[in-house]
């Protein structure tokens, strides 16, 4: 179980970033984490993973406060984490990633497996390099694979629909559900695909750095776009910006 | 016969597996200690100065030639010369690593200079790695120069290493590709540390019509280390050439890469790129949330990036 108590992101200049937010999450619920941009999504991601160092509150895992922990310290215990826009390597292949993140050598079949999972057709990426050679979304679907080599109790994901294609992302929704349909893991994923929020048990609302809703996607979905527009002259009151 | 120390050294270097089929020479503290030839490779030693001349007969088919050097004699200085002739349409893999072992307070050398004439059509892969050991405060000095002379569609792979253990480097490189549709590669990884220093330079000098080359060097800087590539190419004719400088720069070290590129014909494509800077910091990050130490992300890194 995940349980975030009091967390502040506070940035020098005083600025919140996250204020006062507070969660628990069960073991192998699957939660979709969306509001609109600069809400406090990835920040609190990252906080979890020990990315962020957070400036106030408390963040346990299965019982353990974690808040001081370092990042690898954390992902020993069980949680995993997916970056948004994800580091390339000059030299390092793509099954060198997969090796370490399985903490074994996987061998060309279970390697492939992974990256059928994320859309990628094996024989042409497991031995390449992790650089500049590849695109934005092989890069993002190389990244998620590395996540579900860890099989870890917590998966952490970051926009993992951004710059991936559309048969793609289709794949990538089937291997969301199939983890959670197996109850493999608890899942948490920033996003703001409609196709993701529906898989979701629970939707939580982060705006302004609080969470100002949680509950089912049927519920929450509406909120969003209400909340995204809100209060724009241009589109609601007189077209004047 | 070799000592313990020098057979430590020489599985380091020699690039030989066990069971390795090839012609071989191995050079122990300045002397001939073992010479085997094969049907199509020939090995003779010079008669004017120190060194062997190497003949590979036209259209030899995938041979191998060990050519693996060690120093163990304290404050040794040597210095030899060793001369290539690939014949047409050779196909050849040399291995010619050069080990030094240093107890003693005195520096000990050596300078290999190779000189390949690389026949019409012929293939060749040079791979040299350099290796230095002993806890003596003299210097273990390797510099090396290699000349090589492409002619008509000949193709050249120069894989270069030197990871740790050598304190004063100066390596150069001259390649002149005088036939139509010659290839020169070379894939440089040197590793520097403490106040080790290492330099490279290099000419390439394309003059055969349709000629290429690609420049790809890879080193990383630590401690207080210093590094300096002046890789230069020439274009004068119509040709393509790529220099690509990479450097991973730690602790107090000094790097410094410059490259340059000549056009001498309007159809000669060259382009040259450098880049300097520390590991990313994302990079450790997210070898971190796979459960790695810093330590270990970095050691990770590294080793890939020196692959």
């Amino acid at each position: 179980m995940l349980e975030i108590q009091n967390l502040r992101f506070t940035v020098d200049g005083g600025k919140d970033i996250l204020r006062d937010v507070s969660l628990t999450i069960p073991d192998k619920r699957f939660i979709v984490i969306t509001g609109p941009n600069g809400g406090g999504k990835t920040t609190l991601a990252r906080s979890i993973m020990g990315i962020n160092q957070p400036t106030g509150g408390k963040i346990l895992w299965n019982g353990t406060d974690i808040t001081n922990m370092d990042v690898s310290e954390r992902a020993k215990l069980g949680i995993s984490y997916g970056f948004q826009q994800p580091p390339r390597f000059k030299g390092m292949r793509v099954r060198d990633l997969l090796d370490i993140a399985a903490g074994e050598a996987l061998g060309h079949d279970k390697a492939c497996a992974y990256l059928t999972q994320v859309g990628l057709c094996a024989k042409d990426y497991v031995d390449r390099d992790v650089d500049a050679s590849l695109s934005g979304g092989e890069v993002k679907r190389i990244e998620i694979a590395t996540v579900l080599a860890r099989r870890s109790e917590l998966m952490i994901f970051d926009e993992p629909e951004a710059g991936i294609d559309l048969w793609s992302f289709a794949r990538l929704t089937e291997t969301f559900r199939s983890i959670h349909d197996k109850k493999e893991a608890t899942i948490i994923i920033i996003s703001h695909q409609e196709r993701i929020i529906r898989l979701a048990d629970e939707i939580i609302l982060l705006a302004n750095g609080q969470v100002s809703d949680r509950g089912d996607a049927d519920v929450i979905y509406p909120k969003l776009m209400g909340l995204t527009m809100a209060g724009c002259n241009m589109l609601e009151v007189d077209r004047k910006c | 016969m070799l000592n313990e120390i020098q057979k430590q050294i020489l599985a380091v270097v020699s690039g030989m597996a066990e069971g390795a089929q090839g012609a071989v020479n191995i050079r122990a503290d300045g002397k001939k200690a073992y010479r085997s030839n094969t049907p199509n490779v020939r090995i003779e030693s010079k008669t004017d100065k120190e060194g062997i001349d190497i003949f590979v007969e036209p259209h030899t088919v995938a041979d191998h030639v060990y050519i693996p050097v060690v120093i163990t004699e304290e404050g040794f200085h040597d210095v030899v010369y060793n001369d290539f002739y690939i014949g047409e349409g050779a196909k050849v893999t040399i291995n010619a690593g050069c080990g030094i072992h240093n107890c003693s307070g005195c520096d000990s050398e050596h300078d290999g200079i190779h000189t390949f004439h690389i026949g019409k059509n012929a293939q060749v892969t040079y791979s040299e790695v350099h290796y230095g050991d002993g806890e003596g405060e003299g210097k273990r000095i390797l510099n090396p120069q290699t000349i090589l002379y492409l002619d008509e569609g000949a193709k050249v792979t120069l894989e270069t290493t030197q990871i740790r253990g050598v304190d004063d480097t100066k390596r150069y490189t001259k390649a002149v590709l005088s036939g139509p549709n010659a290839e020169f590669i070379v894939q440089e990884k040197l590793l520097t540390h403490d106040n080790q220093v290492a330099e490279s330079e290099m000419d390439i000098i394309l003059d055969g019509e349709n000629c290429r080359t690609r420049v790809i060097s890879r080193s990383v800087a630590q401690d207080q280390s210093t590094q300096i590539f002046y890789p230069r190419v020439v274009g004068n004719c119509a040709c393509f050439g790529h220099v690509q400088c990479d450097s991973i720069i730690m602790g107090k070290a000094k790097v410094r890469s410059i490259p340059e590129i000549s056009c001498n014909h309007v159809d000669a494509g060259l382009v040259h790129e450098a880049a300097i800077g520390k590991i990313a910091g994302d990079q450790i990050l997210k070898l971190q949330t796979l459960g790695l130490s810093y330590e270990e992300a970095e050691a990770k890194i590294l080793e890939g990036f020196l692959r």
